[in-house]
């Protein structure tokens, strides 16, 4: 298992300054520490919708690289994303999913079948072709730059555990302030 | 154009044009359409919109993802079109609730109404599931537009127009199968 905060300042250290990144709930608070920057895309409501969001932003803008940053309880609220993002095949979208087995963000309970299932079976069983899995943060940060310097799409599972409690300040994620700033950016990208 | 007989208890009304209600799409600058596919819609809209290129078709598992989907395309400035049944428009309340009308996002919804009763007016229809659609919308605020038949067509430009204008949802309601 690995730290998600440190798995975060790995993705980060190959994340450009014109990328876009939509970070998921618990993951979204670790993120705006790792990486406070207005193209990342906050606002995406709720049940699992982010990678749906990601993949009308990967379509609309092709120049820009587009990075998901999941959870494994909100991927299972809208598991075809991945069947439509594989179709559809963006070369710019990287999806990450953050797997702690739990929904954290809402008491900490476990998903469904927590263990059990595999979330890169998922993937490939949806027709992506480049999917990774990572319990190693040493080996992750030794790949992850190459996930993302490789066309997409990329789909990649991250075996984390929480660094500890967080401070959750919802408006930092949907206040109006933050989806304004995030349109200005991407004008002005 | 065909004219279509209605319900028993329907007026008789003309009967809708695919290809009209395409161009209309087309003039709306819409470029991406995004769908799950509806029996109302099928043949008249779904088909032609996949054998063209342009615009392009998404092809989805589930409507509320296409609710995510427009969102990502109206922030990059490009205008999408989800093309869904009532059925999914009702699974899609909680997207449409979040992303839609809580972020005034301009998320378009052409929307295929399952066994309407053609000349019938959707709240009057005996399908429960067609008789709810306009009272659910209107209880969440969501704008509509019934598009019966083929003077109902240059309705969808202005429309779609007011959504991005305005920053705000619209629901396009197909009463009939288009030809």
């Amino acid at each position: 298992m690995m730290r998600r905060d440190l798995c975060l300042k790995a993705i980060a250290r190959h994340v450009r300054d014109d990328d876009i990144v939509l970070p998921v709930y618990s993951t979204a608070f670790d993120w705006l520490d790792v990486r406070p920057h207005p193209l990342n895309y906050l606002s995406h409501g709720a049940m699992g919708l982010a990678s749906s969001h990601a993949l009308g932003l990967a379509l609309g803008r092709p120049d820009k690289r587009v990075i998901v940053l999941d959870g494994d309880g909100s991927l299972l609220m809208n598991l075809g994303t991945l069947v439509s993002i594989a179709e559809a095949a963006p070369k710019n979208l990287y999806h990450f999913v953050m797997e702690n087995g739990t929904y954290e963000a809402n008491g900490g309970h476990p998903i469904p079948n927590r263990g059990k299932l595999s979330f890169s079976g998922f993937a490939r069983s949806a027709g992506h072709a480049n999917v990774h899995e990572f319990a190693d943060l040493q080996i992750f940060e030794q790949q992850v730059g190459a996930i993302l310097g490789e066309p997409g799409p990329a789909f990649a599972c991250l075996k984390v555990v929480p660094a500890g409690p967080q401070e959750r300040d919802y408006s930092r994620l949907h206040g109006p302030h933050v989806r304004q700033a995030f349109r200005d950016a991407l004008a002005k990208s | 154009m065909a004219s279509s007989a209605g319900a028993a208890e329907g007026r008789t009304v003309a009967g809708l044009s695919g290809e009209s209600i395409i161009r209309e799409i087309k003039a709306s600058g819409i470029e991406f359409v995004v769908s799950v596919p509806d029996i109302t819609t099928s043949e008249g809209l779904l088909r032609p919109l996949a054998a063209a290129q342009n615009p392009r078709l998404v092809r989805i598992c589930k409507e509320d993802e296409g609710v995510g989907i427009c969102a990502g395309l109206a922030y990059t400035g490009k205008r999408g079109l989800l093309l869904i049944q009532q059925t999914g428009l009702l699974d899609s309340i909680n997207a449409i609730r979040g992303v839609a009308m809580d972020y005034s996002l301009p998320i378009c919804m052409m929307v295929g109404l399952l066994e309407k009763e053609v000349g019938v007016p959707p709240r009057q229809s005996k399908r429960y599931g067609v008789r709810i659609v306009e009272p659910v919308l209107e209880a969440m605020g969501v704008p509509y537009v019934e598009i019966e038949e083929q003077a109902d067509v240059g309705k969808i430009r202005p429309a779609i127009d007011d959504a991005y204008a305005t920053n705000h949802p619209i629901v396009l309601l197909i009463g009939q199968r288009p030809s």
